[in-house]
């Protein structure tokens, strides 16, 4: 069995700002050895460890699909030690890559359902990974209607408004696009909170409709209350969770929920099995 | 397997030959206490010490360990790729080790050996490792290993089990690595047929030795949830300063944080001990912290080991009862108390899982 703590080696291929606060970048990499690439196999929900040589490691969502071949992709906050070192790296600068960790959305149990896709903020990584999937044409078949809410504080802080703008063209998916508060006098999308805009747009409860969430803890907080008004299930309502990690492999003891590991057990739970945790996340 | 008598005369020559082809560790007194070390030659376990005031985790589990290593220097054609680090795995033998922390050693194993992970560090340690325990005749007042799923005499995780027998050691050969050993040293003397019965006599009276108890029977049926809003645990957690005497002599406490350490443009990668107690261990990058309160860590250091490890392994707590945590504690919290507590809420009803 492969040591789980050395990383493959990847070369970062392109560097993306993404928000007006420069705050976000999108790293895309590439493997120094393309048979690494095939053994990186991963789904729509995982994440993996970003090893920047000397610094550390951080845990992070992948943001690029399964269905985009010859590179993988991390959208990164810069927030730490290794997240700015990270943000001050150029195209051509080699690191590490560990993964895929955790489990993803559950792509089985969806096949045939419709789905909303609820996020905020920077947490829509994972979300893109997902949407991007489902739109694949030999995927977009097996999902019945697709909802996106996605906010954030002002239109220059969404991120991927590029591909967000081209699904907003498309009949196959539903776009609801949202910003906290704007100036611009031609944004044409909704304003006001993911919560509000959710509790008007999101589709009807029924066991044929899954709503994934992720996203902040504040608008997870105003988020459920306005699910469970409209009658959403609670094993219908998928959530991708977030705690401080090390080893992504469940063994170094510190990102548990009760006996789960976010790392491996999750980090995607149903607010069914939540439930029935200690919330410590 | 074999029950082999090793006269006490016979013992320090018999180390000498197994030092040929094993790497020896036991107890050896530094200043006040006792520790684990690597034996120098002709030095000699000393038996005399009850048990160590650390536990001998560090043997297989050392508190800092290099995992991989790097190099910075963009003129080399690996730079930044990190490799293994080198390790020495050849075959060792850990002497007088007691009973709990051998059988620690077994239930750390179910966190680093899964079927989706191994740990090779952990893994490749353990295994290269022949642990010859030595059963406690007079067990500390603070044990409790006999309702802690072990015991003075317990065999589970020992590849033989020695026994003071006066003039002689009694070893029951529990493995085919132990027979190696016994074999390494050249001791053949089998023992007579009144053994078996010595070392059950033995055994009986260690283990009545054990006063103190915990009581474990109601934790598994408990609701997980229940027991973690338990009103006792303000209680419990008062008097903690968070110090980590706890984890870090518990034979069965396995977290560990992972850093990199760089000098000039050479470095490594390394795991090193951390501890449920410290707030550092789980604050996110946001300022956000799930256990940001003392409350939380004591309660998540209780929990892990009397209710998650017991649902998610079914092997019983994850403790042996050694007692170093009681008898180091500066504050006198006591595990044998917060076990009773917590069985006693499951017991009451007021715990009982909904499903």
């Amino acid at each position: 069995m492969r040591n789980p703590y050395l990383p493959y080696p990847v070369r970062i291929d392109d560097i993306t700002v993404e928000t007006e606060d420069k705050n976000l970048k999108t790293f895309k990499f590439v493997f120094l050895d393309p048979a690494d690439e095939q053994k990186f196999a991963y789904k729509a929900g995982q994440f993996a460890e970003l090893s920047v040589t000397g610094q550390g490691e951080i845990p992070i969502g992948i943001a690029s699909s399964p269905t985009e071949k010859g590179f993988v992709m991390f959208t990164v906050n810069k927030v730490g030690r290794v997240s700015s070192f990270l943000h001050a790296m150029k195209p051509g600068d080699i690191m590490g890559l560990r993964g895929p960790m955790g489990n993803w959305y559950p792509w089985e149990k969806m096949q045939g359902k419709n789905v909303v896709i609820i996020g905020g903020g920077f947490a829509f990584t994972t979300l893109r990974s997902s949407i991007v999937y489902m739109l694949q044409p030999e995927n977009r078949k097996n999902f019945g209607e697709i909802h996106v809410i996605y906010g954030a504080r002002s239109p220059g802080m969404l991120l991927y408004r590029e591909e967000l703008a081209a699904w907003e063209q498309r009949d196959d998916i539903h776009m609801h696009i949202t910003v906290d508060a704007t100036s611009d006098p031609n944004w044409k999308y909704n304003v006001g909170f993911v919560p509000a805009i959710a509790e008007k747009k999101a589709p009807p409860a029924g066991s044929d409709t899954y709503a994934i969430i992720c996203g902040p803890p504040i608008m997870i907080k105003f988020t459920q209350p306005v699910l469970d008004k409209l009658g959403y299930a609670h094993d219908k309502i998928i959530m991708s969770l977030e705690n401080r990690m090390k080893c992504g492999i469940g063994m170094c003891g510190r990102c548990n929920i009760g006996k789960e590991f976010v790392c491996k057990d999750g980090p995607v739970f149903t607010l069914e099995q939540l439930n029935k945790t200690p919330r410590e996340y | 397997m074999k029950m082999i008598a090793i006269p006490k005369k016979e013992w320090p020559a018999g180390l000498a030959k197994a030092a040929g082809s094993f790497r020896l560790f036991g107890p050896v007194k530094e200043k006040e206490f006792h520790s684990f070390k690597r034996l120098e030659n002709g030095q000699l376990p000393d038996f005399s010490c009850q048990n160590t005031r650390l536990s001998p985790k560090h043997l297989v589990y050392p508190q800092s360990e290099v995992m991989l290593t790097y190099s910075l220097d963009e003129s080399r054609p690996d730079h930044h790729i990190m490799k293994e680090a080198p390790a020495d795995t050849s075959p060792r033998a850990v002497l007088g080790i007691r009973p709990c922390d051998a059988k620690a050693f077994v239930l750390v194993r179910m966190n680093f050996d899964t079927p989706d992970y191994k740990d090779p560090y952990w893994l490749r340690a353990y295994e290269s490792t022949t642990f010859v325990g030595l059963s406690c005749a007079s067990p500390c007042s603070s044990c409790f290993c006999t309702t802690a799923g072990c015991g003075p005499f317990h065999e589970e995780g020992l590849d033989v089990l020695l026994a003071d027998a006066g003039d002689h050691f009694l070893a029951k050969v529990l493995t085919e690595k132990g027979a190696a050993w016994v074999a390494a040293g050249g001791w053949t003397q089998t023992a007579d047929a009144k053994a078996e019965g010595r070392l059950a006599d033995l055994r009986q009276a260690a283990e009545a030795k054990i006063a103190s108890q915990v009581q474990t029977e109601s934790l598994k049926a408990a609701d997980t949830t229940a027991l973690y809003n338990a009103g006792f645990w303000e209680e419990v957690s008062f008097a903690c300063i968070n110090c980590g005497t706890c984890t870090y002599s518990c034979p069965t406490c396995w977290c560990f944080d992972i850093q990199d350490e760089t000098r000039g443009t050479s470095g490594v990668r390394m795991k090193n001990w951390d501890s449920c107690m410290y707030p550092l261990f789980t604050l996110h990058g946001t300022g956000h912290n799930p256990r940001g309160t003392k409350l939380h860590r004591v309660r998540q250091r209780f929990m892990h080991k009397l209710k998650y490890f017991v649902d998610k392994y079914d092997r019983g707590i994850q403790c042996v009862g050694c007692g170093r945590c009681v008898r180091l504690c500066p504050v006198n919290i006591d595990i044998r108390r917060v076990c009773g507590l917590m069985n006693g809420l499951a017991a009451s009803g007021e715990a009982c899982a909904i499903d």
